[in-house]
């Protein structure tokens, strides 16, 4: 399977911003990272009616075919004429999801940790807060850091969206945006832009200017209006959450939703890739993280104790994929040993909840950021 | 964009809007039932394998000594 990267063009055609959905978005290892991104929608001949329109690429009898969205309408109503019926439908639908189960179960043969007994086990963990970054009037809400591996941007319900130097922790800019519960926001690869959005229901791009006195909210650029309130958004290189059990997988050219993982109890606040790709792994309210492998299409890990009850809020991979770091509304982060399911270390330190966990693109620390208007450096 | 044109189809066509969406559970799940899968356990030795591999390169995992690692304190020095 190829999975290609979400891209979409928009006035500053920097990023893609997505709205509350299940979504996925695989990071290629090999593209280029840039701010220039680009369309990926098909438009041409609709291969019924032959006319130019924007076009669904779906699968019939899994051949590719590409429809306009009248004519896949028009497809899907021809069961009556076919003989099909309700029920004829729903009898095919539940011998596959029958047989579907039957494929997936064959095929579990093993748990991941019985394999990974072999592997040596990990020694004692010693993470600390190297640096708390304090600043914002209100929860963190979500951060990302910049390739250089010093920068940060974080954004909070108070609306302000700050970029601050790690390593030094001073505020390099701040940016007010004209809305609360500021969800998301993400550094460009360049390191010239942040992007944000929340409740506002489109997705801001700042240019990051050295000028302390110029006005930056000045210069934003709007991308992307949304119906509803952006919870995500990145420069080609993130994932989305979902909002509901469903953990979804999409084929980027084909718009087709190709696995379908429901095995958490609760909502899954966060996903994320592990880094070969073949698999990713989820946080959810019912207080568990799981890890999904896609070829082998099942989960094959959880992550969980007896004495963990709140919820996952948000998830991220060491740069080996050894560790999994976990934010919990407990206010506690966990660190997992992903290939033997065990925990190997429980860091106390944020005095709210723990909203977003990152870490640093050359894996050296990570970032928390959490309800209690902080965000600390651990390493 | 599946939810959306399902949602679009039950607004358009209230008749056959539940025939509709049944055909394309059923569309969908062909596809999940067609993709290829491989055994747990080799999916879990290529999982085995990637760490392994990657294991030198992960900072948090190996620890590096605090003079390499930006953000560890380094040893107090004393100006004369």
């Amino acid at each position: 399977m190829n999975y290609w990267t979400l891209a979409l063009t928009s006035l500053s055609s920097a990023i893609c911003s997505i709205p509350f959905s299940s979504l996925q978005v695989q990071p290629q290892p090999d593209a280029k990272m840039c701010d220039q991104t680009f369309l990926a929608i098909t438009f041409g001949p609709c291969d019924s009616c032959g006319l130019n329109k924007p076009l669904m690429n779906i699968y019939l009898k899994n051949e590719p075919i590409n429809y306009c969205s009248l004519c896949v309408e028009l497809m899907a109503c021809q069961g009556l004429a076919t003989g099909e019926t309700i029920h004829t439908l729903k009898a095919e639908s539940e011998s596959l999801k029958t047989k579907l189960e039957e494929e997936r179960a064959k095929l579990h043969d093993v748990e991941l940790h019985q394999v990974a007994e072999k592997v040596e086990a990990l020694g004692q963990f010693v993470m600390k807060t190297r640096r708390t970054l304090k600043g914002h009037g209100n929860k963190v809400l979500c951060m990302d850091w910049c390739r250089d591996k010093r920068r940060i941007v974080s954004s909070s319900q108070d609306g302000k969206v700050i970029v601050w130097d790690a390593y030094t922790t001073n505020k390099e800019h701040a940016v007010t945006m004209p809305c609360t519960w500021v969800m998301a926001c993400a550094y460009a690869p360049s390191g010239c832009a942040v992007a944000c959005g929340g409740l506002d229901n489109k997705c801001s791009v700042y240019p990051l200017s050295l000028d302390k006195n110029e006005n930056l909210s000045a210069k934003k650029k709007s991308v992307a209006m949304h119906t509803n309130y952006l919870s995500s958004c990145s420069f080609t290189n993130s994932d989305m959450q979902g909002c509901d059990k469903k953990a979804n997988v999409w084929d980027m050219r084909s718009g087709q939703n190709v696995q379908s993982f429901e095995t958490h109890e609760s909502d899954i606040n966060s996903v994320k890739y592990y880094p070969s790709g073949d698999a990713f792994a989820t946080g959810s309210d019912d207080a568990t993280c799981r890890l999904y492998d896609l070829r082998a299409d099942r989960e094959v890990a959880i992550y969980s104790k007896e004495s963990i009850i709140f919820g996952a809020s948000s998830v991220d991979f060491s740069l080996s994929g050894r560790l999994l770091f976990a934010g919990y509304n407990d206010y506690t982060i966990n660190v997992w040993d992903v290939l033997k399911g065990t925990r190997v270390a429980i860091l106390f330190g944020h005095e709210n909840r723990v909203s977003t966990v990152r870490v640093s693109p050359d894996g050296t620390a990570f970032c928390s950021g959490s309800w209690d208007n902080t965000l600390r450096i651990w390493a | 964009m599946h939810s959306y044109m399902v949602s679009k189809m039950s607004s358009k066509m209230v008749g056959s809007n539940n025939l509709a969406h049944a055909r394309r559970m059923v569309q969908q799940l062909r596809v999940e039932a067609s993709i290829e899968r491989i055994k747990v356990s080799k999916a879990s030795a290529d999982l085995m394998r990637y760490c392994g591999e990657n294991a030198k390169y992960d900072p948090l995992l190996m620890g590096i000594p605090a003079s390499e690692n930006p953000f560890k304190d380094k040893k107090p020095c004393t100006i004369l």
